[in-house]
């Protein structure tokens, strides 16, 4: 089987404006959550009052009229994937044979409602122009493919919080089925806004810790009481190793498989016996050429919901049995918040980097763990062994399970 | 109120210059909006809403594509106000 291998990392998050920043903050044990300062917070009334925003604001890297024209979903997209681009020293393959696979969970939701507000404020003929292309979910793999004039198809890929390891699985697809030689994937969100903060706290979703947001995201902590909600964008440049060791690319690491299944349970709980998600996590490590016992490593998904984290334990000790609790796990959701579409994308570059650097990502506010859930949570930095066997888990809403493995190369 | 067509034509530059990026100096009588600056029919449609907007004026849709060049907006504009 084809080996792919990663060639170029992007990011843009509340930890940092760049991949590097992410990471170092990440492994400083920071935290990007904080209170929200915009006046619609009490305007609303939310009962949620922070968030983690991109460190570095988009208007402060882009042109003026990239922010106009782009919705902040697809600016945060573009930003990153300029940068993975650079990152993989901008390859010089022809672009019909380099293919954007991009992930959104809710696309350009700023632009809908501020368009919205519009119509209802000032009438049709203040609508601006521009409305539909901004909003449309394809926008963000457009914008990529555009800027960096790809030709080879610019792919959106859709399943809410799945979906940005869900397009890293596809990308290795694409490579192996030899339809294009570089994939540009990854994953964006940017939704930080009265509405889908008041409509996931109307499910019970989102953590109300707003006397201490940096402690509000407490994946597998014992009162950890919903997700938060962060932003940004992460982009991952594969392509087979022969391409990338034929043009001297630096390799940061194997993408060796990938799975995505159905929980078909519930629109929103995660199928509490954790059987799509294990049969997700068991079809990636066969696709990947190697067994539950290889693996020693893992970036959960981990989002500080109740019933998520147990969902996903449950899911890994039925494919690890107890060994589970010999494996490192990193919660990095502890120190960014959810990304939703985009946080499959960011933690698979976390992982990448793991894999590379040889160090497991910290887990923050673990003050007390949960005892239904006896991982081996990493809390601080943590060696990690030469080679690396980890996958990444991502789950949605809609029962969505995608997994990835990323080994040591 | 009516502005000079020198008023309106400093602007529409911005406004030109603000959605398209093109410069606001590029923005002069005898220019044609599609040849000479490229702004494309999207852009110039937002133009539009941005004008009617600034100067207070309405711009019908099917007057738009009688408005090629500077001079016809400038001009549209002014007597629009008037």
């Amino acid at each position: 089987m084809t080996t792919i291998v990663v060639t170029g990392i992007g990011a843009t998050s509340c930890l940092g404006g760049n991949a590097r920043d992410t990471w170092e903050a990440l492994l400083r044990r920071e935290s990007g959550i904080r209170l929200l300062t915009e006046e619609w917070v009490e305007t609303h009334e939310l009962p949620v009052k922070f968030a983690g925003r991109v460190k570095v604001p988009a208007s402060e890297v882009l042109e003026r009229i990239e922010v106009k024209r782009l919705d902040p979903s697809a600016q945060l997209a573009v930003i990153a994937a300029r940068e993975a681009w650079a990152d993989a020293g901008a390859p010089t393959d022809p672009k019909e044979r380099v293919l954007v696979d991009f992930a959104t969970g809710i696309g350009g939701l700023n632009t809908l409602l501020d368009a919205w507000d519009v119509l209802k404020e000032k009438g049709p003929r203040r609508v601006l122009p521009m409305t539909i292309p901004m909003l449309m979910p394809n926008a963000a793999a457009a914008a990529i493919s555009m800027d960096l004039q790809t030709r080879g198809g610019a792919r959106t890929c859709v399943s809410a919080c799945a979906s940005g390891t869900e397009s890293i699985a596809n990308a290795v697809d694409h490579l192996r089925a030899g339809i294009a030689d570089v994939v540009i994937c990854g994953g964006t969100e940017s939704v930080i806004h009265p509405l889908p903060i008041a409509a996931f706290a109307a499910m019970h979703a989102l953590s109300t810790r707003n006397d201490d947001p940096a402690g509000a995201s407490r994946p597998y902590d014992r009162d950890r009481d919903g997700f938060v909600l962060g932003e940004g964008a992460a982009v991952l440049i594969l392509e087979t190793k022969e391409h990338a060791e034929a043009r001297g690319a630096k390799i940061y690491a194997e993408i060796a498989g990938g799975s995505v299944s159905s929980d078909a349970h519930h629109i929103t709980a995660p199928d509490p016996e954790g059987n799509g998600a294990a049969r997700a996590v068991l079809d990636a490590l066969t696709d990947a050429g190697v067994t539950p016992n290889d693996v020693n490593y893992i970036n959960a998904h981990a989002t500080s919901t109740p019933v998520g984290d147990i969902a996903e334990y449950t899911a890994l000790h039925r494919v690890f049995g107890d060994r589970i609790k010999q494996i490192p796990v990193s919660a990095t959701k502890s120190a960014t918040g959810h990304l939703l579409g985009g946080t499959g994308a960011l933690e698979a570059m976390f992982t990448v980097l793991s894999v590379h650097e040889k160090i497991a990502a910290p887990t923050l506010n673990l003050d007390n763990q949960d005892e239904a859930i006896p991982l081996d949570v990493v809390i601080e930095p943590r060696a990690l062994p030469d080679s690396i066997v980890a996958i990444s888990n991502s789950f949605g809403f809609g029962g969505h399970n995608a997994v990835i493995v990323v080994k040591s190369i | 109120m009516a502005q000079s067509k020198d008023e309106v034509l400093a602007g529409l530059a911005a406004l030109v210059n603000d959605e398209t990026g093109v410069p606001a100096e590029s923005v002069v009588f005898g220019k044609s909006f599609a040849d000479d600056l490229d702004i494309d029919s999207i852009s110039m449609m937002t133009i539009v809403v941005n004008a009617e907007e600034q100067f207070g004026v309405k711009i019908p849709d099917d007057k738009v594509s009688e408005l090629k060049t500077v001079d016809d907006a400038v001009n549209y504009i002014v007597s629009a106000q008037s």
